[in-house]
């Protein structure tokens, strides 16, 4: 099967991270809340800093220096915490967009999800630039004139900020408007914008699990104990330092502003902005027809708006005069057409009106519960042989299809979210041995939820539930991305065996049952 | 995928992640290093804000062109707004290193002119020659300054212009 080689790559390192930190802990599946913790440490970190910090500008430098040096065992583990905090939440965001990007999960209706982010992207990079102004070291010298030479080749501001700074007039008023960016300004701004990035999501976690959040907490700490960071000298107009060393996490452009020109280096920043921002449309995703609902079918439950991962849908009073008090609507920009909804629909049940077509509460047009049901007879119809599996695979995980044979038939769903419980019960009872569940790998589904409202309605943990008539001996859920074959390969070679067992045991305890009717026949 | 390895071998395995993460992290916070002067390098700056003269002079009006002019709006002298271009040659060792004009900003062209230019060059001593025409009435340059420096590795000329004590270098 052919996958693209940026999928290929980012699905290695995340088994190598499923390896390492089991599928709970890894930070591929928690990037953004993982984002969100090292901006906590920032944050604390450096409102510890801003106590014993000089805002003024002959003071700055030294009140930092007393911080890294004198009282290094607090203060200057702070001011190690909130740097390299920050540069690691430069590769998080880094990784999380890329992450986002590999896995498609940025065209379409999330189109929002990823414009917003942009922004945060340079909110973060000025945030930082301003912070290392504020040291007002060599290093903020350079920075200073470079970001005064970017901001002159603006078209129509004044043009006279770098010659301010070089002719000595960097103001205290000018440093303390930086003081308020950095402080107060950028951060609020970071924070709303933010709250926008996830607006449309539901069920936004902002913390990362424990354990994972405690490791990049020692790795930071540890760090800062075996390399404080550390200034350059002061900052001095009438001099030129010889070389710096420039965080390159933050600071990146500004050798490029040395070795091209301004106007040159924000061509390059703006076109690559720009790009990012219409990348959601190169080219755009194709429609897909959204989750329609059917209130002769809807008794207002909920179900659906509880697991909808896109807050696509709302519940309002009924309008149909039935005698029920709620209904839903579904909003069309948020729906994702996950057909999870149709998964959590009570009515989705394929034992009901078993004659004509299966209508439900909620349902996909381009897949309707209907049509599953008649999938699944057919393919169970279709099997022969000892053991029989049916597999119900997510169009965003590996195809099943390629595991069909006589004894085994796939059936592909939008997401693994979207298949009823009932369902699998209904395929049991018509005559299939097992029912293997497949999506997106665990933890890690393309429409969030999915396998996970799966997993929790399998273990009765969350409704719709599996009923206890299922044998759950009988069903399985394992996730696979596009190159986990050989797992799902083996999983149902083990799966074919315990059913072998499976049906072995239950024929004898038929038999025994006859046994047992035929012996008290003859009492 | 359901991997299920010893818990300590995770541990360890995270230890290993957590220690390239932070190694990344350390390294780019601080390296590679740039160059910004050769060891044996100075830099000349010259930096200063200045408006050109008036293109033309302020004129007295004729009473018959105030008498055209509503009450309000009446002033003995008209002066155009307008100034000139500012022209600036400096030289290093006979050699030009900056030669520019530069037109003044603003709609009705009567902005001043924000000077910046910054040019490493190699320390010692140097004959340093810059001039500066900004006034279309006036014949050539009209200000002009010369001097000797001896520049130490690393420091910066700061050539600036005052309108009242003419062109200095420190
Ligand atoms: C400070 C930076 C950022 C933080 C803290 C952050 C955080 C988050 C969080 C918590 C989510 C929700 C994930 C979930 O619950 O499924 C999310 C989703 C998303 N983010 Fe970010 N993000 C940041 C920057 C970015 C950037 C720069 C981009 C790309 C340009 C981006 C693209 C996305 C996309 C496309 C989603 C939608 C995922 C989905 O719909 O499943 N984010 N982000
Ligand atoms: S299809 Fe998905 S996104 Fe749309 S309403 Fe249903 S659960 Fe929500
Ligand atoms: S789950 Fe079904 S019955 Fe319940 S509110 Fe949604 S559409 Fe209606």
């Amino acid at each position: 099967m052919l996958v693209n080689p940026v999928k290929r790559a980012y699905l290695a390192l995340e088994s190598w991270f499923n390896i390492s930190f089991g599928t709970e802990w890894n930070p591929l599946y928690h990037l953004g809340t993982l984002s969100f913790f090292l901006f906590w440490v920032i944050l604390v970190s450096g409102i510890y800093l801003f106590i014993p910090f000089d805002g003024s500008l002959s003071g700055a430098y030294q009140s930092v220096e007393y911080i890294t040096h004198e009282q290094w065992y607090v203060a200057g583990v702070m001011r190690s915490l909130h740097r390299y905090a920050s540069d690691a939440v430069v590769v998080t965001v880094l990784l999380h967009m890329f992450k986002e990007f590999a896995s498609g999960r940025y065209r379409g209706f999330r189109w929002f999800s990823w414009v917003t982010g942009v922004p945060t992207l340079w909110l973060i990079i000025t945030l930082g630039i301003t912070g290392y102004w504020l040291v007002w070291d060599e290093l903020a010298q350079y920075v200073a004139i470079g970001s005064a030479r970017l901001m002159d080749a603006i078209p129509l501001l004044s043009g006279a900020m770098t010659r301010n700074f070089v002719a000595g007039q960097m103001t205290d008023r000018f440093f303390i408007l930086i003081e308020f960016l950095h402080l107060l300004g950028q951060p609020l701004i970071l924070f709303f914008l933010l709250w926008i990035h996830v607006k449309r999501l539901s069920g936004v976690s902002i913390n990362p699990p424990r354990g994972l959040a405690g490791g990049t907490f020692i790795a930071l700490l540890a760090l800062s104990l075996a390399k404080p960071a550390v200034s350059h000298g002061p900052a001095d107009l009438a001099s030129m330092p010889f070389t710096l060393n420039i965080d390159w996490f933050y600071l990146n452009v500004y050798p490029l502003v040395d070795y091209w020109t301004e106007g040159q280096t924000w061509v390059l920043t703006t076109s690559v902005t720009f790009l990012l921002m219409i990348m959601p449309w190169l080219p755009p995703a194709k429609s897909s027809p959204i989750a329609v609902v059917d209130l002769d079918n809807c008794n207002g439950c909920g179900l659906c708006f509880n697991d909808c991962p896109f807050d696509a849908i709302t519940v309002q009073a009924r309008t149909d005069g039935a005698r029920f008090e709620h209904e839903v609507v579904v909003d069309p920009d948020l729906c994702g057409a996950c057909g999870i909804c149709a998964g959590s629909c009570p009515a989705s049940n394929p034992f009901r009106s078993s004659k004509s077509t299966l209508k439900t509460g909620i349902d996909m047009p381009q897949l309707s519960v209907d049509k599953l049901r008649t999938r699944t007879k057919q393919a169970v119809m279709e099997m022969s042989g000892a053991t029989k599996i049916l597999i119900f695979g997510c169009e965003h995980g590996l195809d099943t299809g390629l595991f069909d044979d006589a004894g085994t038939r796939s059936i592909r769903l939008i997401c693994s979210g979207m298949l009823p419980p009932t369902l699998v019960e209904f395929a049991l009872k018509k005559g299939a041995d097992g029912v293997l569940v497949s999506g997106c790998r665990h933890n890690d589904c393309y429409f969030r939820f999915g396998n996970q409202w799966t997993r929790l309605r399998f273990s009765g943990e969350r409704n719709p539930i599996l009923r206890a008539r299922a044998d759950r001996e009988r069903v399985r859920v394992q996730g696979a991305a596009e190159t986990d074959k050989g797992d799902i390969q083996r999983s149902l070679e083990k799966f074919r065996e315990e059913l072998g067992r499976l049906n072995q045991a239950d024929k004898s305890a038929d038999a025994d049952k006859d046994e047992k009717m035929a012996d008290e026949y003859h009492h | 995928m359901n991997i299920t390895t010893n818990k300590w071998v995770r541990y360890l395995l995270q230890a290993i992640n957590y220690t390239v993460f932070m190694a990344l992290v350390w390294y780019f916070s601080a390296a590679p290093s740039i160059r910004i002067l050769a060891d044996d390098q100075a830099a000349i700056t010259i930096a200063f804000a200045h408006a050109g003269d008036l293109r033309e002079p302020c004129r007295k009006l004729s009473s018959e062109e105030l008498a055209e002019l509503a009450v309000n709006m009446r002033q003995l002298e008209d002066c155009p707004r307008e100034r000139s271009p500012v022209l600036i040659q400096a030289s290093l060792g006979g050699e030009f290193i900056y030669d520019v004009s530069l037109d003044p900003p603003g709609l009705f062209e009567d902005g001043g002119v924000d000077v910046y230019f910054s040019k490493r060059i190699p320390a010692g001593k140097h004959q340093f020659e810059i001039r500066m025409d900004d006034s279309v009435r006036e014949q050539g340059f009209n200000h002009s300054f010369s001097s000797e420096f001896d520049v130490a590795p690393g420091r910066i000329i700061l050539v600036s212009f005052d309108s009242e004590r003419g062109f200095s270098a420190r």
